[in-house]
């Protein structure tokens, strides 16, 4: 009984899996419904995904920030010389032959042109110490050369090159009364850092009336787990009111809104399409059970049951499904991966670039749900397919 | 010839297979809801630059936004001719209670402000109560019922920029008076005197963030820029004057070329409907060849056909959107008081409906036509044969 009624679900369901064919244009529709919504789904997702990485790329663990108490980002803190001394000088800091292992910087914007609109962007430049590129383990120049501190240099973040206009190596640029030389392009693995321009941190201070204060120190820990104590190293000392976090909590802060209005957003753009797409789907799968009729009422009378008969659409329902979502999945991925962008990081005012990221894992998201949107679609279709009378089957033309 | 006539036909045309047709229905509703949406939503982040005032020019450091100008700037760009009213304001970085979401705060000089901001509504008593009050405040009705503040109460607001010298950072401010906006702009805000910051901030003394003047005639707009920027060339602080619709196009830009990704959106579902659509028309058409065959042979003329067909896809999508951008409507009304924080000018704009009946009528000729053309093309002898 069994195997009998395994052979039968095999045998219908291969029968009308080939006569798909036949109905081609109908088909279509449906599996274009689904690609669709798995295009924008996954290519929104991506965008967040892509937003996310730049920012937790940026981040170690061993790695700590250290922000005047109370503010959330580097634009709104600041720390005098001798605050960032004794940041640095903490036992929990690694020792280098020079000193503590720790770079104090400042954080100010410039005004730049974007490539693609030509207005003016809030592009980070960023004055560091002489260790920065120690706290950075995959920074590396890649054309030109790094800047000479002490004079108007800087060097500029590869994505922050090609998103903004004029950043070249070996150009000048021109921002306040101060003209600045481009020496070199660098690259952080993708990091948030490429968006960046930067500088030696005391040059940057004189160009800015800053005299000798900073907004933020790096400093290299000599384990993760010493990140609490030297919290507290740091908290128990009178002349300092300093707020501490390993650099990936504060990147993650600082992508936190941005990813969850990005996601809700693409959360409501997919529910919506995916209920155009049911219907969509919805109608090709009526259609076909009602092209179907005579030969669903014929498979009845020799005594097919009505599982193999919904199996048989649902199945059908299921292939056009993955075949949307297939399609779907592949044009996202040539669409979008690896477009660069860049947004305003509210956080701190000021532009933040990234590439869109079309990952397995959200082609997989993207596949489940065109998967499902196509079950939703086939099931009542299916039911009615298994439940109409053999007789007026029979009869219908 | 009334074309009223036609109407129980079409009915019952559509009607024949009630669940294809409201299916059809229901999923150009749903593209033309998402499609309203997408509209509010893109109103809601750029609809700031359609209201700003084209007779507003902002002045601010060459260098960029987060530079100071000297106080005395103020006096100088209000002495050029054909500026009608100048006045500075200060970004307070303010915060209340929650340190993580930071409120729109200026520190501004109250009489030039609302001389320069003519939308400011706000009551007579009030306004002379806040002028005369320099530890008094001015809130936005929408930041107001965001944190439940009434007229008389007094507010800590702690600064994530500025501190006090002696080294506090709570600056208490009485709200005087709370102002709407009389453009239906947005109202997320609160000023409070310059004065009142000025001397106890630890730093930054006699500095202003950004100026904003009112010129006597906007077609002179950009020769005045061009004299301020002038004015002050070649000085420690130079600066960039640019209308206050450029500035806030600026802003949207640097957040997102949203109207790209809107745009990318909604074409994406609108191919998608419109073959949803043309492939129900084409089903339609297909089953009832031998009935058109037999309304041909009745006298019906080609034209008359191929309109019967275009009237019933025209009649899918325009009702379609119709539901579809109310439901829109709808859905933004009821979200805006959870979001008038965020994005206070959420809504559909006029345009979006004009649009919208548009890329409906557009959707359903292309649907219809295909079906359509064959409709009318249809050989009597070969459909009725076919039929048999």
């Amino acid at each position: 009984m069994h195997l009998n009624g395994l052979r039968q679900l095999g045998a219908i369901t291969l029968m009308n899996l080939r006569n798909v064919p036949d109905r081609l244009s109908t088909s279509l529709v449906a599996a274009v419904g689904v690609a669709g919504v798995v295009t924008i789904l996954v290519g929104v997702l991506s965008m967040s995904e892509g937003f996310r990485s730049v920012l937790q790329y940026a981040g170690h663990d061993d790695v700590a920030i250290v922000l005047r108490g109370g503010s959330n980002d580097e634009m709104s803190s600041g720390l005098s010389l001798d605050q960032t001394r004794l940041i640095a000088d903490a036992p929990q800091v690694v020792r280098a032959a020079d000193g503590p292992l720790a770079s104090p910087e400042l954080y100010v914007i410039i005004d730049v042109p974007m490539r693609t609109t030509g207005t003016a962007a809030n592009v980070p430049l960023r004055g560091v110490g002489t260790q920065a590129r120690l706290l950075r383990q995959d920074f590396r120049i890649l054309s030109g050369r790094m800047f000479e501190p002490g004079k108007f240099e800087v060097i500029v973040g590869q994505s922050a090159a090609r998103q903004f206009r004029g950043l070249n190596a070996g150009s000048t640029v021109h921002w306040g009364s101060t003209d600045w030389y481009v020496a070199g392009i660098f690259a952080d693995r993708g990091s948030v850092a490429e968006g960046e321009v930067w500088t030696d941190a005391t040059v940057l201070q004189n160009a800015y009336n800053r005299g000798t204060s900073y907004q933020s120190v790096r400093v290299q820990l000599r384990r993760a787990a010493d990140l609490a104590r030297y919290a507290a190293t740091l908290q128990a000392d009178p002349r300092l009111t300093v707020r501490v976090m390993s650099e990936r909590v504060f990147y993650q802060e600082q992508s936190r809104i941005i990813t969850a209005v990005i996601e809700s957003v693409g959360s409501v753009i997919a529910v919506l399409m995916g209920l155009g797409a049911v219907f969509a789907a919805l109608n090709t799968m009526y259609s076909t059970v009602a092209v179907r009729t005579r030969e669903i009422a014929t498979l009845r009378a020799l005594g097919f049951g009505a599982l193999p008969v919904v199996t048989s659409v649902l199945s059908e329902a299921m292939l056009l499904g993955l075949a949307g979502g297939l399609l779907g999945c592949l044009a996202a991925w040539l669409g979008f991966n690896g477009v660069e962008t860049s947004t305003m990081n509210w956080a701190s005012f000021s532009q933040i670039t990234f590439a869109f990221r079309v990952t397995p894992a959200l082609m997989m998201r993207g596949l489940s749900y065109g998967l499902l949107l196509a079950l939703i679609g086939g099931l009542l279709p299916a039911i009615r397919a298994a439940r109409q009378s053999v007789v007026a089957g029979l009869r219908a033309n | 010839m009334s074309v009223l006539k036609y109407l129980p036909l079409l009915r019952a045309n559509l009607w024949r297979r009630r669940i294809r047709t409201l299916l059809t229905f229901a999923s150009v509703a749903t593209a033309f809801l998402l499609f309203g949406l997408l509209i509010a939503l893109r109103h809601a982040i750029s609809g700031g630059v359609e209201l700003s005032g084209a007779d507003r020019l902002i002045t601010m450091h060459k260098v960029s936004f987060i530079m100071s100008l000297p106080r005395s700037y103020v006096e100088r760009v209000a002495s050029l001719p054909g500026v009608r009213a100048v006045t500075a304001a200060s970004w307070f970085g303010g915060n209340y209670r929650d340190e993580r979401s930071t409120i729109v705060a200026e520190a501004a000089d109250a009489d030039t402000l609302l001389a320069v901001y003519p939308e400011l509504a706000l009551p007579d008593d009030q306004r002379r109560a806040w002028l005369q009050d320099t530890t008094g405040m001015i809130v936005g009705e929408a930041l107001a019922n965001t944190y439940k503040w009434k007229v008389g109460d007094v507010i800590p607001l702690h600064s994530n920029i500025y501190r006090k010298r002696d080294g506090s950072n709570v600056w208490e401010l009485r709200v005087d008076g709370i102002f709407r906006n009389s453009n239906n702009g947005d109202t997320n805000a609160l000023f409070f005197h310059y004065q009142y910051f000025n001397e106890p901030r630890s730093f930054g003394r006699d500095q202003v963030g950004w100026l904003v003047l009112r010129v006597k005639d906007p077609a002179q707009s950009a020769t005045i820029a061009r004299r301020i920027d002038a004015l002050f060339a070649n000085s420690d602080t130079e600066t960039k004057t640019s209308s206050e619709r450029a500035f806030a196009q600026t802003f949207i830009n640097q957040v997102g070329n949203i109207g790209a990704i809107i745009a990318i959106v909604v074409g994406a579902v609108f191919f998608t409907m419109l073959m949803v659509t043309a492939n129900t028309m084409g089903q339609s058409i297909r089953e009832r060849t031998p009935e058109l065959a037999v309304m041909k042979t009745l006298g019906f003329s080609g034209a008359q056909i191929l309109g019967l067909v275009l009237s019933e896809s025209l009649l899918i999508t325009l009702l379609g959107s119709a539901v579809g951008m109310l439901l829109a409507r709808g859905l933004t009304a009821l979200a805006r008081p959870a979001l008038q924080q965020y994005l206070p000018l959420l809504g559909i704009p006029a345009s979006a409906w004009l649009a919208a009946m548009g890329f409906a009528a557009v959707l359903g000729l292309l649907a219809g036509a295909l079906p359509a053309w064959s409709a009318w093309r249809l050989r009597i002898t070969d459909a009725l044969r076919q039929g048999g």
